[in-house]
């Protein structure tokens, strides 16, 4: 009963969506108040419906309800609560019921806050919501019913994959919906302007701080998702370009440069048709991201077996958001107002420089993703493209963006020195020049790129400590005035320092882990010894148990280190009987500056057992770095100007703090 | 049937641990220590063709394994790296090669990248060398004029 309510919600929320679609933008067209005005109820209304609609979904697999097809083929009696709860989006059907819940809830929070948008503008932009949510819902209702019946009803299911047993992966989709969807409201907000052919300050102002939001979802959702493939594939590998990662980091590129260059329109009125364009481009590549993996035509681990009608939909649907935005672009973007014009060396300048190698090196992605597919087409070649080619192809795109990345800052808007600006950042030029020499001088085998991404880190670090200090004016006024106008800065200020730090850190983690990890592989038998970095692991064996859904062979092995205690550590192997396959599980000690990163692999038959060693050096700050330049979001959004809704035009030149000419 | 059902659990258990192997193994390891790490180091090129974008060296295939142990017979066999890459391509294609060789095939895909930013930055530098003058600033209309001095005196 309560399943066909939820089921029941759903198709309610699709009639809803019909008409938050449709009505307002016929109002917004006829100026007509009334019709307008039903968005903001119909959003809500939707939201309303969807939620229900998930809990009672939800609520199907807390109980196990094996009559629901969906419980019955992710889960079992035997699974851990949490499992069974965040098991409800492991599988396609409950994934699409995350990802319809996150567009309703965004559309039912810019209903909620959005009352000092103008009346025309949130009318347009929840009825562009409503279509998304229309198609999405359809796709649902038609192709991935997650409330579909099953008959006999089976005493137990088969189980989630237990790769999807793990608090990492639990948690990791809602993130990475958060901000696949949270784009949605930009793209929204974009084909709104273009119906009313007007992008200015105020509408950028509303937009920032839900890219922001997004952005902050997809950062945390892409970080935790790297860190889960390091802990679990047992050789300590964070990110390996697999199409499925591509995707998620794909939008992720494109929603930075938005994040930037919508701050350009909001300060200086400029570069208002390419914010337009990588708004839909961003939510374009998130759809890519949540749909043309899954579909399967992408060799991918994520790729649920789907049947072509599911294909042919997302495909319709995917055209219809993106061809049709750009159609709608190309038509009315040329009749938008010209920007205010800018030197190349600015503020404004710096940012173009970063939308264009953030572009670009979205674009080798996409192109590096997509090429295999394209080949085989053409030529019947099947082709890889791994790693290899991401390396020599991205990382030269972006290391000039992440140079740039400290300057930017501390150029002024309009027209800027870059001598002055460089004077500015002595110190930190001083620091990046200093690391990399004091790294060489202690191991004289460093390779040259390692060098080069430390001068980078030390580089972005320092500057945006550089910066801060002469913002607060540090050295130059008594340190309580300067400590006091540190305190002061703005929330948006403190929100860049700590994000592009947290860069600043991701780039010294990569750089170190890569060029410096060890690794040790030996058979061990109970009783034998293996050095890894100074280091020593006794091996006492493996002992066998079971624990609620899975069988496990536990290691036992000591770690000592010369004037340290010792402490023992239990890497293990884990063996699921329903679902019918195992997992690795990892042992990592860390002490935040490396990690000593342990798996057991397999028996050789005569009581030995393969270990694997590997000590990661400074990897934790990849995912430090990532978690700072989230939270540097948050401080940013948390930016008073942001909770403003005063909807005066501020005079478009602000002026900068602490000398900026 | 009791016990052949505890027989297919046991077997299925067998099967399970038996494909458990975790990627490169120490049994696989050659003697020399220089032969050793231009196998690890080749292995890291090529791709475990069953399974989903892992190279031979990441992957607990046993394809990946015997590819493992080939690449160390060709090295013993005094290959050169290049040789032992012509020699797994003929047998199985250019997709075992995780790091695409540059020929017609791939030319967009080795020159798109480049070729787009270079592009894309030079046009965008030429917009921004001609379409930058300093605007000179509009002079303030009556009205404007008559707003900017209440402003000035309500400071004051």
């Amino acid at each position: 009963m309560l399943v066909e309510i939820g089921h029941f919600a759903l198709v309610l929320a699709l009639l809803v969506a019909a008409v938050q679609g449709f009505v307002p933008l016929l109002g917004a067209a006829q100026k007509s108040r009334a019709l307008m005005d039903l968005a903001r109820p119909a959003a809500l209304l939707q939201l309303l419906f969807i939620t229900l609609a998930f809990a009672v979904f939800i609520h199907a697999h807390i109980v196990s309800d094996f009559s629901v097809l969906n419980v019955f083929e992710n889960s079992s009696l035997e699974k851990p609560m949490l499992y069974k709860v965040t098991g409800a989006w492991g599988s396609h059907e409950g994934s699409m019921m995350l990802w319809v819940f996150m567009l309703a809830l965004f559309g039912g929070l810019v209903a909620l806050f959005g009352r000092g948008l103008p009346a025309s503008l949130k009318a347009r932009t929840l009825a562009i919501q409503g279509l998304l949510g229309f198609g999405t819902l359809l796709f649902i209702l038609f192709t991935s019913n997650p409330f579909a019946r099953l008959y006999p009803v089976p005493s137990d299911g088969r189980d989630l994959n237990p790769l999807l047993q793990d608090p990492g992966l639990a948690f990791h989709p809602p993130f990475l919906y958060f901000g696949y969807v949270g784009f949605s409201i930009c793209y929204a907000f974009a084909i709104a302007a273009l119906i009313e052919g007007r992008v200015d300050a105020v509408w950028a102002r509303w937009v920032r701080p839900w890219a922001l939001t997004a952005w902050c979802g997809l950062t945390v959702g892409v970080a935790m998702g790297s860190w889960w493939a390091y802990y679990v594939l047992g050789w300590g590998g964070w990110w390996a370009w697999d199409p499925v990662e591509n995707a998620s980091f794909m939008p992720w590129l494109l929603g930075t440069a938005l994040l930037h260059s919508a701050a350009v329109v909001e300060k200086r009125e400029a570069l208002q048709r390419w914010t337009l364009l990588l708004a839909i481009m961003t939510f374009g590549m998130s759809l890519v991201g949540t749909f043309l993996v899954r579909s399967g035509v992408l060799t991918s681990v994520h790729s649920f077996a789907l049947d072509p009608t599911r294909g042919v939909f997302i495909l319709v649907l995917i055209g219809v958001v993106i061809g049709g935005g750009l159609v709608l672009y190309a038509w009315r973007a040329p009749g938008l107002a010209a920007g205010n014009p800018f030197a190349p060396v600015s503020r404004e300048g710096a940012l173009v420089f970063n939308n264009l190698l953030l572009a670009g090196g979205m674009a080798t992605v996409f192109l590096g993703t997509f090429y295999p597919l394209f080949a085989e087409v053409w030529s019947g070649v099947k082709l890889s493209v791994g790693p290899p080619y991401f390396d020599t192809t991205f990382v030269p795109i972006v290391v000039p963006a992440l140079a740039a990345m400290t300057i930017g800052p501390v150029l002024a808007w309009r027209r800027a020195s870059l001598a002055t600006a460089m004077r500015r950042l002595v110190p930190a030029l001083i620091a990046a020049l200093a690391t990399p020499v004091l790294v060489f001088l202690s191991d004289r085998s460093a390779p040259l790129a390692a060098l080069g991404g430390i001068a980078l880190a030390a580089w972005a670090m320092a500057g945006v400590l550089t910066d801060l200090a002469d913002r607060a004016q540090i050295g130059k006024l008594p340190i309580l005035v300067a400590l006091r106008r540190l305190r002061g800065l703005p929330r948006g200020t403190w929100g860049y320092a700590i994000a592009h730090f947290g860069v600043g850190m991701l780039i010294a983690g990569v750089t170190v882990s890569t060029a410096w990890r060890s690794e040790r592989i030996e058979t061990l038998h109970p009783g034998d010894t293996m050095a890894i970095a100074g280091r020593e692991l006794r091996f006492g064996g493996v002992a066998e148990g079971s624990a609620a859904n899975y069988r496990f062979e536990r290691a036992d092995i000591v770690v000592s280190k010369p004037g340290g205690a010792a402490f023992a550590v239990h890497p293990e192997r884990r063996y699921y009987p329903v679902a019918g396959s195992s997992t690795t599980n990892t042992s990592i000690t860390t002490n935040g500056f490396g990690d000593l990163y342990l798996a057991l692999g397999d028996p050789d038959g005569k009581g030995g057992w393969v270990v694997r060693a590997y000590y990661n050096p400074l990897v934790p700050w990849i995912w430090f770095g990532a978690g700072l330049a989230a939270l540097g979001g948050l401080v940013s959004l948390s930016d008073r100007r942001g909770r403003v809704r005063a909807l005066r035009t501020v005079p478009a030149a602000a002026p900068r703090p602490a000398g900026s000419d | 049937m009791r016990r052949l059902g505890a027989g297919a659990i046991l077997l299925l258990l067998l099967v399970a641990t038996a494909r458990l192997a975790l990627a490169f193994e120490p049994s696989e390891r050659l003697a020399d220590p220089v032969l050793e790490a231009r196998a690890r180091a080749l292995s890291k090129e090529l791709r475990c063709l069953v399974c989903q974008n892992e190279s031979i060296d990441e992957s607990s295939a046993p394809l990946a394994h015997d590819l493992r142990v080939l690449v160390r017979k060709r090295l013993l066999a005094g290959d050169s790296d290049q040789q032992v890459l012509h020699y797994l391509v003929a047998r199985y294609g250019v997709f075992v090669l995780l790091d695409p060789p540059f020929r017609p095939l791939t030319w967009a895909l080795w020159l798109g990248p480049p070729l787009v930013v270079l592009g894309a930055g030079a046009l965008l530098l030429v917009r921004a060398r001609h379409g930058w003058r300093e605007p000179a600033p509009r002079p303030l209309s009556a009205e404007e004029c008559a707003r900017a001095a209440a402003l000035l005196g309500e400071r004051r």
